[in-house]
């Protein structure tokens, strides 16, 4: 008996020793895709604080021997002297400016379009449903010519005004969505009682389905604000100049190469136009997956 | 002619994009599905670069990817003399450096569309599966992914549609050079559009895509609601 006690020990240290190994398999594999992941993003910052000559003499890898300021200085406020010196301060307040009525507008319109489709039912709503959930995938470039021309005739082309409308326009199908799949599960029976009580339309809205609507509002704010403030195509069409969104002010800075490009100074400012949209995934990142999810599986 | 350079880009763009994208995606979720220590850790440094901008993502890579300073550098440093990647500057490999970069900002996302889809599964089925004596790996080939069909449907068209639209990182990594050898059909459009003035070359291209995209989303949708329908 000894013996079989003996085999079967060593067979379940084999077993065991088996399965230590896939364990160490699986998070070295995990551990390679996280460093393909973060390398970019640690070469982005180490890259900022180097000196020109630093990066010149050194690799991607190499932290710098003294932190500088100066790239982010730069990138930020600019040189100093004006020719071509285009630098992201101006920008970023662009960008706040477009992001912040943006996202209120369409997130407010697509709670109320939501509610209608839900709750409100009339004739053709799942024709006008279904042509809300197109207008998810609609590619920008089809409406980019005629959307200039309409921008034209209503005389706020090249404005902060004009990309509000826009990314107004163009959110609202995702925030009808959200709202519309939000609301679907809330029982008709509430509304109806309310409706017995004799509240209106907007009064059922804000004194029933607004105080229950916290969690979509967050997901519909973050997935708005994710989206606007990183919008190249429109920034890029409808604006230019002054008026243009952080976005593309990076990209006019990365491109304008005067006579020696100045690494650091780029990625100081990329780090800057992609710093907001990095704080809210990791302060808030939950809602934030939530909100891919729910765009996509239901779409 | 350089609209055919264009739509071959896309092709090649799109199948390998779509292609590496699922598959980082499903072998990252089912790995993180292992009840592992910092999953949620992870989670987040997959995911993150979901958050940043096309633009951010193409000024990163181009500084990583740049032959005289980065990768190349880096490696040469670190003993390999005869490494060579210059790939972005180079005119037969420069739309892989994008198909790189936006497999970087999007896997992320496709792992977790799957990893949502795996929670989802009633731990009983693999239970049972294992009674019957079933290794771990055949029972995700034959039973699971099967089951994660509407996933792999729902990645598969945000992924094209993500394709079609690129814009964004083909103008911050290479502005569709050198040359035009990394142009594609949205870079095309905007650029009769708004720097040429060819309206109607824009105008034809941009229907051409909207078609596209029509062609892609309508059996789509169709099918989605169909499905809806059926489950009510």
């Amino acid at each position: 008996m000894p013996a079989v006690d003996l085999q079967m020990e060593a067979l379940e240290r084999s077993a065991s020793r088996r399965k230590t190994f896939y364990r160490w398999l699986l998070f070295l594999i995990l551990g390679v895709f996280a460093i393909y992941y973060l390398a970019p993003m640690y070469v982005m910052i180490v890259t900022s604080f180097k000196s020109m000559e630093e990066i010149r003499k050194g690799n991607l890898m190499m932290l710098p021997k003294e932190f500088l300021l100066d790239a982010w200085k730069i990138a930020w406020g600019g040189r100093g002297y004006d020719a071509g010196d285009v630098f992201l301060r101006p920008f970023f307040w662009n960008s706040t400016k477009m992001v912040v009525p943006a996202v209120v507008i369409s997130t407010f319109l697509g709670a109320i379009n939501g509610y209608i489709l839900t709750k409100w039912r009339f004739k053709g709503d799942n024709i006008i449903f279904l042509l809300f959930l197109f207008g998810c995938f609609i590619p920008y470039q089809a409406i980019l010519l005629p959307m200039a021309r309409t921008l034209g005739a209503l005389g706020i082309s090249n404005s902060i005004t004009g990309l509000v409308l826009v990314h107004s326009v163009y959110g609202l199908s995702f925030t009808t969505l959200f709202f519309r799949n939000y609301y679907v599960s809330i029982p008709d029976e509430m509304i109806k009682a309310a409706r017995i009580d004799g509240a209106g339309f907007f009064k059922i809205f804000f004194k029933v389905l607004l105080p229950i609507s916290a969690p979509i509002i967050v997901v519909t704010v973050i997935w708005q604000f994710t989206n606007i403030w990183n919008d190249f195509l429109f920034g890029s069409s409808f604006s230019f100049g002054e008026a243009a969104p952080i976005q593309v002010a990076l990209n006019n800075m990365v491109l304008t190469s005067t006579s020696v490009k100045q690494y650091n100074v780029d990625m100081a400012a990329a780090f800057i136009a992609g710093f907001p949209t990095l704080v809210v995934y990791i302060l808030a990142g939950k809602y934030f997956i939530r909100g891919l999810t729910a765009g996509s599986v239901k779409g | 002619m350089r609209w055919y350079t264009a739509v071959e880009n896309l092709l090649i763009f799109t199948i390998l994009f779509v292609l590496i994208c699922i598959l980082i995606g499903i072998l990252l979720s089912i790995l993180l599905d292992q009840k592992i220590r910092a999953e949620g850790f992870l989670r987040t440094v997959y995911l993150y670069p979901m958050a940043l901008s096309f633009i951010v993502t193409g000024t990163a890579w181009k500084w990583v990817l740049n032959p005289t300073l980065g990768i190349q550098k880096l490696f040469r440093d670190w003993g390999f003399s005869e490494f060579t990647f210059d790939w972005l500057v180079n005119r037969d490999m420069s739309i892989y450096t994008i198909v790189i970069a936006a497999v970087w900002q999007s896997s992320g996302f496709v792992m977790a569309l799957f990893l949502a889809g795996l929670r989802s599964i009633d731990d009983e089925i693999i239970k049972a599966a294992k009674i019957d004596g079933a290794s771990l790996s055949s029972i995700y080939v034959t039973i699971i992914l099967p089951m994660m069909r509407p996933v792999f449907m729902s990645s598969i068209v945000i992924l094209l549609h993500i394709s079609i639209k690129s814009y964004d990182l083909v103008i911050a990594l290479t502005a569709g050079g050198p040359g035009t050898s990394s142009d594609m059909p949205a870079v095309f459009m905007t650029q009769m559009a708004f720097h040429r003035s060819e309206i109607g070359l824009a105008s034809s291209s941009a229907v051409m895509m909207f078609l596209t995209v029509l062609a892609i989303i309508v059996p789509y949708l169709y099918s989605e609601l169909r499905r809806q329908d059926a489950s009510r």
